[in-house]
């Protein structure tokens, strides 16, 4: 029988949650003992992806933010769920360099740090239900 | 989040300590703006040795203050970047416009 664990966390989407979502989830995953570049990967990808929400699935609006992570063996999975404005074309999104708010000075890097640094991501999103963005990492350091 | 500055040479070296994320970032920008019409500087170096954590937010501050920099005729170094930033740097092409360092002494002079 594999190791399991699971955990939920609900915030608001204030910028300040950015990196308490990244750190919990950091934290939460050190029972696995990875590496600190693993360590490193997983804390970018939440990032990106709850910073997302926040810029892009609320535009700066109050909302609810859920991120949930489960442990199975050596497997983390991560998901972070938003009710905002939902991605009208997921394709162009995930595009590197391309962003909906140049004007903010934003790279249009967030999909593709997700990408470098996980092993999977997947990204599920309807226009005014909000977007839910999967990703998941298998620690090598476990093998 | 803290950053120092000091003037060399008509380069403002900035050295932030913390970390650089959206939230953070939007405060970076404005004291850097700030401090970099205040001395009246050419170039601009980072210190990276006290980020402890930096996501895409960074390279949109780091892009931004070199279309800043440039339209003065400067430029942006860097130098004592983390592996884990190194590679965030090298993904989003950074390297191609800003010049990455070893040292302090190799940025002042050679951006002078």
């Amino acid at each position: 029988m594999q190791y399991q664990n699971t955990m939920t966390l609900s915030f608001i989407s204030k910028s300040q949650n950015e990196a308490f979502a990244r750190v919990a989830v950091a934290a939460f995953v050190s029972q696995l003992d990875p590496t600190l570049e693993e360590i490193s990967d997983i804390k970018t990808a939440v990032s990106e992806a709850v910073t997302n929400a926040v810029i892009h699935g609320y535009e700066n609006q109050e909302g609810i933010i859920t991120v949930s992570c489960t442990i199975c063996g050596n497997v983390v999975d991560i998901t972070i769920a938003d009710e905002g404005i939902g991605i009208e074309d997921i394709e162009q999104a995930r595009e590197p360099l391309y962003t909906s708010k140049p004007e903010l000075e934003r790279s249009g890097m967030g999909f593709t740090m997700m990408e470098t640094f996980m092993d999977e991501v997947e990204v599920e999103s309807e226009k005014g239900k909000g977007t839910i963005v999967r990703m998941r990492k298998k620690l090598r350091s476990l093998d | 989040m803290e950053i120092k500055y000091s003037m060399k040479k008509g380069s403002l070296i900035v050295r932030i300590s913390g970390e650089i994320d959206h939230h953070t970032s939007e405060d970076i920008r404005e004291k850097l703006d700030r401090e970099f019409q205040r001395q009246n500087a050419k170039n601009i170096i980072f210190d990276f040795s006290d980020i402890q954590f930096m996501d895409s937010s960074g390279i949109g501050v780091i892009m931004g203050r070199y279309k800043n920099v440039k339209e003065r005729g400067g430029k942006v170094g860097i130098f004592n970047v983390q592996p884990q930033i190194d590679r965030i740097f090298q993904l989003s092409g950074l390297y191609k416009i800003i010049n990455h360092y070893h040292s302090l002494d190799e940025a002042v002079a050679s951006l002078q």
